[in-house]
């Protein structure tokens, strides 16, 4: 089982905040991989947040691929953090040469382009360099973004902590995934390694979904580029999220009926029946069939976590006002929170979503048997 | 020299027959129930002259030769009299005296039951045991990552849709702008076939119906039955139990007349529409009634004369061409109910399905495709097109499964596989594989037959006579001392058993697999199979 944790706080916080509730949650877990991501950034990065920012893992050669490709399309490095490991690399890591988080300037040419598109183009070229990347090996490529960095290793999280310095440099987030296992179910790749991000939806799972190939077609066969990879069977949760948003325009009280429709007879003595009900048909091939428990960030920076209808992965959400966090175990919320009140602590149910919105003051819950909250 | 007498070619001995009657002399009580029940006179009452030769001791009597007689049972071999294997004499033999046998040999008499130049015609099956379908294994066990479910005591939601379902952002938005949106039906994924009224006894269509409509009403589960093309019985077209029916209309159109004037008196729509393009018992067929079963009530019900045979034609002779065929009809049939009725087509398996489905995909109302495999069963055809005609269902269905998922429309038309699920007993399996290949829900005629009224099929050519109306357990009859054989109301509480039987099944496959929140359409991952080929062919894994 995978150990999650995710945070978000009105205070910058080094991605150490995190990793460290990971390593309070070691025991049970395997500590063969982390994957961080981290949003509404601080530190060096603060003054470029409306800059794509590119996070990934290169060789030498694959940096000069990289640097004609983005030169070539127009986009100026801006700002870049390049981590050179200097010391032996901890048991089972791979020996990389450059980790790379570069922010760049648009291209001149996209100045007008409407939002949307703006949007589409990044992913596009997040997409085409981990294609790219793919014929080679030399390039990794985890997310292309604006106020983004994805930071992905095999290895135990302190330990790759401790390798790439990550405590001692000035980056800073005020909002945090992160994940402390490679998918070991399957063929190990940094591809397969939580969280999974797409224009801005980024999500982790805990459990095996049982649904996972035909909902990987039913996404397959939207024909958006973003939806690829799939080395994990969890990635389908943050494309289902990205569908939801970008695609149907719906939110994560949508997101909840969608990946766990009421049942038939449930749907019956709902107040908003004949809405529900043509949201499960239309989305039938989305049907999760977990255990799962789903944590992530909405491209608004909402922090949420949901569970499959079965109920069967632990999850819990509590804080203070100002700093929430969602954590796999409840030591690790006690290890980063330890002043809040516990009696406020919530673990969602099948019905539940559980969210702290970009403003950080409360946790809100929603459940599945209320009316939707906002018009969509 | 001229001979003194001739065999005619056709002359058969009872070596040369497919089923032969064994009978005990010693056990036969001659209380003549077996020749009185046999549907096709092929046994009548023997009488048996023997010579008993006495040798007595001594020299001064000679050896005498006595004649008596027995009496007992004769087998015709006249092949148009051959027993059909039924065993209806040994169910009513009160000693076990009597017993039909299957010949090991190939026999002879599958050679001259052309007499008078037409070819065989019978009901029944395809004669052919093998299927596929039960060699497909269910391989994705849940283990220590994602735990089993406990198919006894957890909740799932076994049930599928029928209907065009949109795709979602544009079903959104015609919901947000008070557009139409195409009738959806949430049923059982297991779906009574089409057997007409006509095909099926009265007694066997009542039976089904009241088990249809305690399955609804008394145990929760949405089980629809379609009518196949013989109409629908007045009274049950202004029932409220209608919309437990799927109505059928093929090339015949019979029984239409009445269902149109019973419009206006509909106190619910039926579930849905199925236009049959064809069936996979005879396809390329039309459907067929032959005279003996064409009595009054079936006569009335379809707006024809009694006593006629009822070919329909083998296609819609208002149509000729795909898209008038999707198009106009479907069209028409959605519009006898005001948009408020789903609409499908239900075809033959062929290699030109996809062109079927894709057509039906670009049409913006069609609510499904039915396929129904060669394994298909009917209540009359020619021998010839049910031994060798049609496709097989699995590659069919899934073909136009992973079709329609390039297309991003795997959710928008529902597939209903038919033909063979169950054809050796293994009725759960054989569905759950067809879903898990990319079938919605299923739809079975013969099994159902079989375990709710007895139907005696087999796939050894045992019985196959439904098409001359003398069923020996009354299901296909239209003759009342034959269909009173059958209590409808033991019919129906099978029907029920079946169902819950099925249901139970259908959890203990997909508990294993960890699924419970939705049917596993299209989860090839947890299809295997030990055949290399078919693997291939159908994408799955390969076992061994």
């Amino acid at each position: 089982m995978c150990r999650l944790f995710a945070i978000t706080s009105q205070n910058p916080l080094s991605p150490m905040v995190a990793l460290e509730a990971l390593n309070v949650m070691k025991e049970g877990h395997d500590g063969s991989g982390v994957g961080l991501y981290l949003t509404d950034l601080a530190g060096d990065f603060e003054p470029y947040k409306e800059l794509p920012t590119l996070s990934g893992i290169f060789s030498n050669a694959g940096m000069k691929k990289l640097d004609d490709y983005m030169l070539a399309r127009g986009f100026r490095p801006k700002f870049e953090r390049t981590i050179r490991p200097s010391k032996p690399a901890p048991a089972g890591t791979p020996r990389r040469d450059v980790y790379l988080v570069s922010v760049y300037d648009y291209p001149d040419e996209w100045k007008y382009l409407p939002r949307a598109e703006v949007r589409f183009r990044l992913m596009l070229t997040r997409v085409t360099l981990r294609q790219m990347g793919l014929e080679d090996g030399s390039m990794m490529v985890f997310s292309f973004w604006p106020d983004t960095i994805m930071i992905k290793e095999i290895g135990d999280p302190m330990e790759i902590a401790d390798y790439l310095d990550l405590g001692d440099r000035n980056i800073l987030a005020r909002s945090m995934l992160a994940q402390g296992r490679q998918n070991t179910n399957y063929a190990i790749t940094l591809y397969a390694c939580h969280p999974f991000f797409v224009q801005g939806v980024a999500t982790m799972t805990n459990g095996e979904n049982t649904a996972f190939i035909p909902i990987r077609e039913f996404l397959m066969s939207r024909r958006f580029p973003g939806y690829i990879g799939y080395q994990s069977d969890s990635e389908v949760f943050t494309h289902i999220l990205h569908y939801t948003y970008y695609t149907l325009g719906m939110g994560l009280e949508a997101y909840k009926q969608i990946i766990t429709p009421l049942r038939d007879d449930e749907l019956a003595k709902h107040p908003e029946t004949s809405r529900l009900r043509l949201l499960k048909h239309t989305c039938r091939p989305l049907t999760i069939d977990g255990p799962n428990c789903v944590m992530g960030f909405t491209p608004d920076r909402t922090m949420f976590i949901v569970q499959d209808s079965k109920k069967l992965r632990p999850g819990i959400i509590g804080g203070k006002p100002g700093l929430y966090a969602v954590s796999s175990e409840l030591c690790g919320l006690d290890a980063a929170i330890p002043d809040r009140d516990r009696s406020k602590d919530f673990q969602p149910m099948k019905y539940d979503v559980a969210y702290v919105d970009n403003n950080r003051r409360e946790i809100k819950t929603w459940n599945q048997w209320e009316p939707f909250t906002h018009p969509h | 020299m001229e001979p003194m007498g001739t065999l005619h070619p056709s002359a058969l001995s009872k070596k040369d027959l497919h089923w032969r009657i064994l009978w005990d002399k010693e056990k036969c009580t001659l209380c003549g129930r077996c020749t009185a029940v046999c549907p096709v006179q092929a046994i009548e009452l023997g009488v048996h002259r023997k010579r008993l030769v006495t040798v007595p001791l001594g020299i001064k009597d000679t050896p005498a030769a006595a004649f008596t007689v027995y009496h007992g049972i004769d087998q015709r071999t006249d092949a148009a009299f051959a027993c059909v294997g039924c065993a209806m004499c040994s169910m009513v033999c009160p000693n076990d005296a009597i017993l039909p046998v299957l010949n090991e040999d190939v026999d002879k008499q599958r050679f001259h039951i052309n007499n008078g130049g037409i070819p065989r015609r019978r009901g029944g099956r395809r004669n052919s045991p093998g299927s596929l379908l039960d060699q497909i294994k269910f391989v994705r066990i849940s283990m220590l990552t994602d735990p089993a479910l406990d198919a006894g005591r957890h909740e799932f939601e076994l049930r599928t849709l029928l209907g065009r379902i949109l795709p979602p952002e544009e079903a959104l938005a015609f919901s947000r702008d008070n557009g139409w949106i195409p009738p959806v039906r949430e049923i059982y994924p297991l779906v009574i076939g089409s057997m007409s009224f006509g095909a099926l006894s009265p007694t066997m269509w009542e039976g089904l119906q009241m088990g249809v409509a305690y399955l609804n009403e008394e145990m929760n589960m949405p089980v629809r039955m379609c009518t196949g093309e013989g109409g629908c019985p007045p009274r049950l077209l202004r029932s409220r139990f209608l919309k437990y029916v799927i109505l059928q209309i093929a090339s015949g159109y019979f029984g239409w007349d009445e269902i149109i004037r019973a419009l206006p008196e509909m106190k619910e729509d039926p579930c849905a529409v199925e236009i049959k393009y064809g069936q996979g018992a005879k396809p390329g067929d039309g459907g067929l009634l032959m005279w003996y079963k064409v009595n009054n009530l079936i006569a009335r019900v379809r707006g024809v004369p009694p006593g006629v045979s009822l070919p329909s034609p083998p296609t819609h002779q208002t149509k000729y061409s795909i898209e008038e065929s999707v198009a106009k009809m479907i069209q028409s049939m959605y519009m006898a109910w005001g948009f408020r009725v789903p609409v499908y087509p239900k075809i033959s398996g062929t290699s030109t399905a996809l062109a079927v489905l894709n057509n039906l995909a670009r049409n913006p109302i069609a609510a499904g495709l039915a396929i129904d495999g060669e394994d298909g069963g009917t209540g009359a055809a020619y021998n010839v097109s049910m031994d060798h005609m049609g496709h097989p269902i699995a590659s069919n269905i899934r073909d136009a499964y992973l079709t329609l998922v390039t297309v991003g429309k795997q959710n928008e038309i529902p597939l209903f596989a038919g033909g063979g699920i169950g054809k050796n007993g293994n009725l759960a399996a054989n569905a759950a594989a067809l879903i898990m290949l990319g079938a919605s829900g299923v739809q079975v005629g013969k099994y159902i037959m079989q375990a709710a009224a007895g139907c005696l099929g087999s796939e050894h050519d045992r019985c196959n006579i439904c098409n001359i109306g003398q069923c020996p357990k009354g299901i296909t009859s239209q003759d009342p001392r034959l269909y009173r054989r059958l209590d409808p109301e033991h019919v129906a509480q099978r029907l029920v058993d079946v169902y819950l039987s099925f249901d139970t099944e259908l959890k203990k496959i997909v508990a294993p697999l960890g699924r419970s929140t939705s049917l596993p359409i299209g989860m090839s991952d947890a299809l295997g199979i030990a055949d290399r080929s078919a693997a291939e062919r159908l994408q799955i894994k390969y076992v061994v």
